[in-house]
């Protein structure tokens, strides 16, 4: 199973790195981003992924001596803080775009050349 | 034409780093060093149930912190920028108003979700959930009341006033616990109960109600900013 | 049986963000990209981690997807 969600993890990044570079609409480049995001945070989880193991929520404390059977919590901590930057920085870049789309009235990543050499 | 074929040999390169990366993959039989210190002693030190919150809360509590910081200055730059002026307003622009269901169902769940946000990151040392979940849940009931009605007005005051007020109280819970404790953002300023408790887990709820409140408030700041009915320059 | 449906979500996540991208309609693409976000939250689930399915069901589904709506609305009402 993790295999299979290996997998998908890691064609969403690609699909979202192709995103970003080629597409040509500032609007959908913010939703590449954001497919590369939800991309990374699957690989993390899955590398933390511990065969039969269950939630890191233990329902007593474990004796002296013994590892309960959980699986990894630091990548679920780690994506729980990357999730809400996530939201964080998906809503500054389309603020940009709103404020882009106002000053050149286009979309279009060609028609804004003011920076370009 | 020289870009896409440069395009398609990074994706390939990438491609191929993902492929070396999957065929050395090994689905993990026994925990890391660090994740397994986490597991044996994280209920005996910390006392909370869900270990996802204590690593949260207490042992990366600063990588929380510096979260919660580029949250409030995505926040503040999103204001900045799309600033609004109130003169601006187009008096005349006629808003259709929402369906009777959605007025209703408003008035009827906005209390009842708040209550599940604050429910959520009570128990965030329990039961899967906490600050940030409770946060969004919060920020979802202002969302739905701008739904209902598009003219409503987030009053500003009371966002700064709670986002202010509970990220000072986080850094000065975690500077008691410099003075009380084994060090910044320690939990054990309080006793630490019975093990899967509501009062338990020291300082941990503490910490987490407040880290919900900042949250809540500033998704609630995001949400509202861009919900505003205000047209961009023609 | 996990297997299937972790086959199952993989095909709907990799189709949603394959309509994410080439759709000509801004509007699909964002709830394409919603839908990945939410299939994305089960696959948390089975791997067990409730509270990253948790988060990513409230905020990466459903705040992101409104407020990509807000912008492109927006961007349309500038437009007209």
């Amino acid at each position: 199973m993790e295999y299979i969600i290996l997998i998908t993890g890691l064609a969403l990044i690609l699909m979202g790195l192709y995103g970003i570079m080629y597409i040509k609409n500032i609007f959908r480049i913010v939703i590449a981003f954001a497919l590369f995001d939800t991309g990374i945070n699957i690989v993390m989880v899955t590398i933390g992924y511990l065969r039969n193991g269950m939630a890191p929520i233990l329902d007593k404390m474990p004796t002296e001596g013994t590892t309960p059977a959980i699986v990894d919590p630091v990548p679920q901590a780690l994506v729980l803080t990357s999730i809400v930057i996530g939201l964080g920085v998906s809503a500054l870049m389309l603020t940009y775009v709103l404020k882009l789309y106002e000053d050149k009235k286009s979309l279009d990543i060609n028609s804004f050349k003011d920076l370009k050499w | 034409m020289l870009k896409k074929i440069l395009i398609l040999f990074l994706l390939a390169g990438v491609g191929l780093i993902f492929f070396d990366l999957f065929q050395s993959y090994q689905s993990a039989s026994e925990l890391t060093t660090t994740a397994k210190y986490y597991a044996d002693n994280g209920a005996k030190e910390v006392g909370a149930a869900n270990l996802v919150s204590a690593i949260v809360v207490t042992y990366r509590g600063l990588d929380t912190l510096g979260e919660v910081s580029i949250l409030f200055v995505t926040a503040a730059i999103i204001s900045f920028v799309l600033k609004h002026k109130p003169e601006e307003e187009d008096k005349n622009r006629v808003i259709k108003p929402a369906s009777e269901i959605l007025n209703t169902a408003t008035v009827f769940l906005t209390p009842v979700m708040i209550m599940v946000g604050i429910y959520i990151f009570i128990n965030g040392h329990l039961t899967p959930g906490g600050g940030f979940q409770g946060g969004a849940v919060i920020a979802s009931a202002v969302l739905l009341i701008f739904l209902a009605n598009p003219k409503f007005h987030l009053n500003h005051s009371i966002i700064a006033f709670v986002e202010s007020i509970s990220g000072v109280a986080f850094v000065v819970v975690g500077a008691l616990g410099l003075i009380m404790a084994g060090g910044f953002l320690d939990n054990r300023i309080l006793g630490l109960g019975e093990f899967g408790t509501l009062f338990s887990a020291g300082a941990l709820p503490i910490i987490y109600i407040f880290i919900g409140l900042k949250v809540g408030a500033e998704l609630s700041n995001i949400v509202g900013i861009l919900a505003q009915e205000q047209n961009i320059k023609n | 049986m996990f297997i299937i449906i972790a086959i199952i979500l993989g095909v709907i996540s990799l189709v949603g963000g394959y309509i994410a991208l080439t759709n000509p309609k801004l509007s699909v693409g964002i709830i394409a990209t919603g839908i990945v976000s939410l299939v994305a939250s089960i696959l948390f689930l089975l791997l067990a981690a409730p509270d990253v399915a948790m988060t990513e069901a409230a905020i990466g589904s459903g705040l992101t997807t409104v407020i990509f709506f807000y912008v492109l609305n927006k961007i349309r009402q500038g437009n007209a």
